[in-house]
């Protein structure tokens, strides 16, 4: 399978990455060496096999519906590039 | 000193022929001395270092030590470390001083050891080779030329050069066992769900295990024993009761039935590291053991299924990285979403950038069915490979990597070509298996060749006895080399 210049820049984008047009075509021919690869899975007929998501037939634990976690917001926050009053600051996005 | 044994150090302190700050003071002095060759740690801080050295020595003073107590160790910079820088590998990362510590580093620091510095890693555990750390690659101690492996190449090195008695690594499809074999150390992934991943920054979650790189396999049971234990924290963390690993050491062999995948010694196997893993298996049978024929039949897919699950994994786990809460932020933007973007392409290096948007792909609309499902489908065929050949034996043994240590830059800009040298390595991720590597010799070019023993679920003890019952009466793993 070849993958497109458009394709390699709409998943940069669905990815939040921003590329350039040199840097989008270099990713293309890398990413068609890797899909190459990838293709490889599509000769063998799995049929109904279920799937495997985890290595252990693990049932996900529940606890107990209490606060467990201390407020620690202001050590987090330190190596935060922008705080204001205890809050993360972004570019604005409401008018 | 630097050849001693964590037994051996153990009994050095507790009978006080040194103290933990002298022990500490040496690693730390051959650390400078040798680090600008080999770039193996990206942060080193003697204070920190000491500090926690003393404190050692007061409980060792006080009688309160325990086996590890006042021995040092090179944390993984995967492993975040309350007041440590903790990069992993990753310039988003370069900022970034952990405000808490992992399961693994609480556990090092309740028996009293010391941490030596973080260790240098490909960027968020993503490569074979160390080359795509943020902070340089990491030379080879055996030959400069050389990779060290990846992407636990700085613990490896670091312990190859004898920089510390042992270190942590991470193996997400062959991160400890590849990088042991290519610096002619040992390493062991213990099985998926034993080492909590809490605070072991995430690459793909339900591959990802931690676990010792070290001199022997007697040490590393021994940081087994430290490492292994229940944490509420990690959804997957398996509860068990304590088992000490270093139990069954002394076991003899006599009985012990060894598979081998013809799969294993197929073609791209270079000749010089069949010739010693067949030695080793032959030396094994002089121990008393049998070898059986196994298969593992869809071992050529474990590449491809594992560069869908992995990248899928990744592309989730690595969209925390938005410049909003910690990391790094790019000074250039003029809205929410370019800052985003912007922060994402300076942030991340081209191997993270290239997996995680392979990641996005597989799992974007119209794509998920065929690539996702698909993978997972496979998945437990290769798991089922491996549950019906441990019917028939009690360890699977192989090469760990195709070949010696390649050099810095020769895979060039293909990653194909480097995902290719992980074959032999990522299916027991994929199935969950323990699997570890111990020296077995050297190539013709001087470079090591580890040998590769894959256990069933929960038999680290019992691998752990057949590499140290090799250990004994051989000295691979002795051998260090001429820096």
């Amino acid at each position: 399978m070849s993958i497109s210049l458009n394709e390699v820049k709409r998943i940069a984008s669905l990815a939040r990455i921003a590329v350039s047009d040199v840097e989008a075509e270099a990713a293309r021919a890398q990413l068609d060496g890797i899909f190459g690869l990838i293709e490889e899975m599509q000769a063998v007929d799995a049929g109904d096999i279920e799937p495997m998501s985890h290595a252990q037939e693990i049932v996900l634990r529940l606890r107990n519906d209490a606060v467990t976690e201390v407020d620690q917001h202001e050590a987090f926050q330190k190596g935060a590039p922008e705080v204001e009053a205890g809050l993360y600051l972004v570019p604005q996005v409401i008018e | 000193m630097f050849n001693s044994s964590l037994k051996e150090l153990s009994a050095l302190l507790s009978g006080r022929k040194t103290s933990s700050v002298e022990l500490t003071q040496e690693f730390l002095k051959r650390i400078d001395a040798k680090n600008p060759e080999l770039n193996a740690f990206i942060t080193v801080d003697h204070d920190k270092s000491l500090a926690q050295a003393r404190a050692a020595d007061t409980l060792i003073s006080a009688g309160k030590a325990q086996p590890l107590t006042g021995i040092p160790f090179a944390q993984k910079d995967i492993f975040c470390a309350k007041d440590w820088i903790t990069t992993c590998g990753s310039r988003m990362l370069s900022n970034f001083v952990s405000p808490y510590d992992a399961h693994v580093i609480e556990r090092f620091n309740a028996a009293g050891a010391v941490n030596l510095g973080k260790t240098n890693m490909d960027e968020f555990a993503m490569g074979s080779s160390n080359e795509t750390s943020h902070y340089g690659p990491v030379r080879n101690p055996w030959d400069k030329k050389a990779v060290p492996g990846g992407s636990s190449g700085g613990s490896a090195a670091a312990v190859a050069a004898r920089m510390a008695p042992a270190a942590t690594g991470t193996d997400t499809g062959g991160s400890i066992r590849q990088p042991a074999a290519l610096c002619g150390i040992s390493g062991i992934k213990p099985t998926y769900g034993l080492v909590s991943r809490y605070g072991m920054i995430a690459f793909a979650s339900s591959l990802d295990q931690g676990g010792p790189m070290a001199k022997s396999a007697e040490d590393l049971a021994w940081m087994l024993n430290l490492m292994v234990g229940f944490d509420a924290r990690d959804s997957t963390s398996l509860d068990r009761p304590f088992e000490d690993y270093s139990r069954d050491l002394d076991l003899p062999l006599a009985g012990l039935r060894i598979g081998i995948p013809s799969e294993y010694f197929a073609q791209g196997l270079s000749s010089d590291v069949e010739r010693v893993v067949l030695e080793a298996i032959r030396f094994y049978e002089k121990l008393g053991a049998t070898v059986v024929d196994v298969s593992l039949p869809n071992t050529k897919l474990s590449i491809p299924v594992y560069y869908v699950l992995a990248p899928a994994e990744a592309s989730s786990n690595l969209s925390r990285y938005d410049g909003v809460r910690y990391g790094y932020r790019s000074p250039e933007y003029s809205d929410l979403t370019e800052m985003y973007e912007n922060s994402r392409a300076e942030g991340f290096g081209a191997e993270v950038k290239r997996r995680i948007m392979v990641g996005t792909y597989v799992l974007s609309h119209g794509y998920y069915d065929a690539y996702y499902i698909q993978a997972q489908k496979l998945r437990r065929l290769i798991a089922r490979d491996f549950s019906e050949s441990f019917e028939k034996c009690d360890v699977i043994m192989g090469p760990t990597s195709p070949s010696t240590a390649f050099d810095i830059g020769e895979k060039g800009d293909d990653p194909v070509q480097m995902y290719l040298s992980d074959i032999y390595t990522i299916a027991v991720n994929l199935a969950g298996l323990p699997g570890m590597s111990i020296p077995a010799g050297f190539g013709a070019n001087g470079r090591p060749i580890g040998l590769q023993i894959i256990g069933n679920y929960f038999s680290e003890a019992k691998m752990l006895n057949v590499a140290h019952q090799y250990q004994k009466s051989t000295d691979w793993h002795r051998q260090m080399p001429s820096i």
